[in-house]
């Protein structure tokens, strides 16, 4: 199904929600929605299914005006943060509970679809149970399975994972990107997790306080985050901002660390700026060519296991780096950070995106 | 400020428990040093909540004695225990002004009002509150109210430990990392022993000095998370920690290394004596310790799906029934189709019957 919202609005008692949000999901695309608590992916959400209706705008599908079609007059399905299931009806009959409600399905068929799916989701064996017999990650697989068994042309999946353990999110997530890699069903994934939006690696639209700041292939906004903001939501850990001046010579980030303009910079008009760095872009070793050295005072060092996130001030501005391997630092430690220009971002006093990092530095290409 | 034991503490929710698997804690023996910033990872079910809440006395434990500094607490309430706990969702009143929350506990025990202002203005300031002060709880946002909820565990530096149950869950990756910061800036400052109840292994490792690994009801392994991320001494450990976790390949032992899948692995020379005969021997290597090698000797695989993460790649490898995950930095090339993989013999671990041989 083609999912388009044409300025679509939401404002409820007087407070808006969403500002005219415009967006066109292609047949069989995999949407990650992705922007922090509050961003307004829920009540995107809830307008896609027909659970409310905007203020204003129009919602299609294939073409056809359904904005003011309720839920029950749509062909969708719904997964929600909170494991939703019958608590007195089995596996079995929660996951059959759409087919006998809405199609007149003979039993056989019924019977061979509740199956099938139970199947794909690994809980076969446990058709029988009650929801409450069930784990965590159990119970949402069944709620999964009911989402599945519809086969609605639109799906929409509210932060399914969020109350899962981690080891049971990594297995759902690559679960649910096989089910639906050469699928018919147009898919809406919410998240609050950049990690996420790469892992699926399908289109992504960064949603952030009601509006759309981006939407693109995953890769492609994470090497090209369109303005501050849209770099901050794909960023975990933080993007470090630094205010910059470049000028002729180069570009200044404090009094006393400046450094020569890295080829992708050299276009831009002196003035003011940010730029901004990831954090796996700081480190300890000087780079070869354009290598600038920060000093700073650390403010602490979380160790991974395997990395180390340092924390770390200069003057005014404060940076996370992630370092590979364990590194022991003291609080107030004196250390030399190094980034490299040719990974920064450049953003104007608009908080616009004006220079971004080559393809080729610590970074690859999109398949 | 307590060193906490657990004496032979069990717990079972049955009224007559028989088998092991009837407790949600077995019998266990632990120590929580004064200071320590601990954490309590396991999957949900494996006994976190309620080691949690033993020891803040909402639960008592069906058998063996809990110690505060070597004193028998056990029977004592949670109010005479002197311990702050925060949960997952916000706890808080939503009538109140955010400043009020925040005294309450202060309050409760009688604290001068000039000493609940300089507390209470002391942790807005931390976690970034000071603006909502006057403001009704019932009029924030979600996560501004999980951090009134920590500011309430918070605000008493007397406490003889902070107990977190999974806090930062509800709340977006930008903040958890402002928060974890701010916690440990607190731990620092006032050496206070905190207890992080967390399935997130980021969170767990970043946020304590010593993990403390749960699984069905048990204990695994404690250790620093350089250790747990190395050393795994279970199987389950190294699943559980890293992500992806360990890889685990049944092996056979021949007189200079380790065979998978017929291919030789070296090995460390001190594990071959150390190697039982018996079976169930298994190769444990961290994604992070395998390299693709253009030429020459290593595993021979079949190259799969390669996942771009941002800051690294995951490629996914198949040695005829074995999958193997192999995590790269961003820049390095991964070849198509065909590989040859490389194990750091210095990372490469021995594993019999699912426990670390070494």
């Amino acid at each position: 199904m083609r999912l388009t919202l044409e300025k679509v609005t939401k404002t409820v008692r007087e407070q808006p929600y969403l500002y005219g949000v415009d967006l066109d999901l292609a047949p069989a695309s995999f949407n990650v929605l992705l922007g922090p608590t509050q961003a307004g992916k829920t009540s995107l959400l809830r307008l896609m299914a027909g659970l409310d209706y905007p203020s204003s705008g129009m919602i299609r599908e294939d073409g056809t005006d359904v904005t003011l079609l309720g839920v029950r007059k749509r062909n969708v399905a719904m997964v929600y943060q909170e494991f939703v299931n019958y608590p007195s009806f089995t596996v079995y009959e929660n996951i059959a509970a759409p087919l006998r409600r809405a199609k007149r399905l003979p039993a056989s068929q019924i019977d061979a679809k509740v199956k099938a799916t139970a199947q794909m989701m690994h809980i076969d064996p446990l058709l029988h149970r009650l929801p409450s017999e069930l784990s965590g990650g159990q119970q949402q697989r069944v709620a999964l399975a009911r989402a599945l068994v519809k086969e609605a042309p639109l799906l929409l999946l509210d932060e399914p994972l969020v109350n899962l353990d981690y080891k049971l999110r990594e297995e759902l997530r690559s679960e649910i990107r096989e089910i639906f890699r050469h699928g018919t069903t147009t898919v809406v994934y919410a998240t609050t997790e950049p990690q996420e939006a790469l892992l699926f690696g399908g289109n992504t639209i960064v949603l952030d306080a009601g509006r759309v700041l981006q939407c693109g292939p995953a890769l492609e906004i994470y090497h090209r985050p369109a303005t501050i903001r849209a770099s901050q939501v794909f960023s975990d850990p933080p993007i470090n901002l630094i205010r910059a001046v470049i000028g002729p010579q180069g570009c200044r980030l404090s009094p006393s660390v400046a450094f020569p303009l890295a080829p992708h910079m050299r276009a831009l008009p002196p003035g003011d700026y940010r730029v901004g760095v990831r954090a796996g872009h700081i480190g300890l070793a000087a780079h070869a060519e354009y290598g600038c050295s920060i000093p700073a005072k650390v403010e602490l060092a979380e160790i991974n296991g395997s990395e180390t996130y340092v924390h770390a001030g200069h003057g005014d501005f404060q940076m996370i780096a992630l370092l590979q391997g364990v590194h022991e630092f003291e609080l107030g430690d004196e250390i030399n950070l190094y980034l490299d220009p040719c990974s920064l971002f450049v953003f104007d006093d608009a908080h616009n995106l004006v220079a971004a990092p080559g393809e080729n530095v610590g970074r690859t290409r999109a398949h | 400020m307590a060193l906490i034991e657990f004496k032979n503490v069990a717990h079972s929710y049955l009224r007559s428990p028989a088998r092991p698997e009837d407790y949600a804690l077995r019998p266990m023996n632990l120590a929580w040093e004064h200071g320590g910033a601990y954490a309590l990872l396991g999957p949900s079910g494996s006994g976190k909540t309620t080691l949690l809440n033993i020891i803040s006395g909402l639960l008592r434990p069906s058998a063996g004695r809990v110690l505060f500094d070597g004193r028998d607490i056990t029977d004592a309430s949670t109010v005479q225990r002197n311990i702050a706990q925060v949960f997952q969702f916000p706890v808080i009143y939503d009538t109140m002004t955010v400043f009020d929350n925040l005294a309450f506990p202060l309050r409760n025990r009688g604290v001068a009002s000039a000493e609940v202002r300089s507390r209470v203005s002391e942790v807005a300031e931390m976690l970034e509150l000071t603006n909502n002060l006057r403001r009704r709880a019932s009029g924030l946002a979600a996560d501004e109210k999980q951090k009134v909820s920590l500011g309430r565990g918070l605000v008493r530096f007397d406490v003889s430990a902070i107990l977190f149950d999974e806090p930062l869950t509800v709340v977006d990756p930008y903040l958890k990392w402002r928060l974890r910061r701010k916690l440990k800036e607190i731990h620092k400052r006032y050496s206070v022993t905190l207890i992080y109840v967390t399935h997130d292994q980021g969170e767990a490792l970043t946020f304590a000095d010593r993990v403390v690994v749960m699984h069905e009801g048990s204990v695994l392994q404690q250790g620093t998370p350089q250790e747990l991320f190395e050393k795994p001494t279970h199987r389950f450990v190294g699943y559980f920690i890293g992500s992806p976790g360990m890889n685990f390949l049944p092996c056979r032992l021949s007189t200079d290394g380790a065979e998978v899948a017929g291919q030789p692995v070296p090995l460390a020379a001190t594990l071959l004596t150390k190697a039982p005969q018996a079976t169930g021997l298994e190769i444990g290597i961290r994604p992070e310790a395998i390299n693709f090698s253009g030429s020459g000797s290593g595993l021979a695989v079949e190259i799969g799906d390669v996942e771009h993460l941002g800051t690294r790649k995951i490629a996914t490898c198949r040695l005829g029934e074995h999958e193997i995950k192999v995590v790269v930095p961003p820049e390095q090339p991964i070849p198509s189709e065909r590989g040859i993989l490389k194990f750091n013999p210095a990372m490469t671990r021995l594993y019999a019957d699912g426990r670390l041989v070494g």
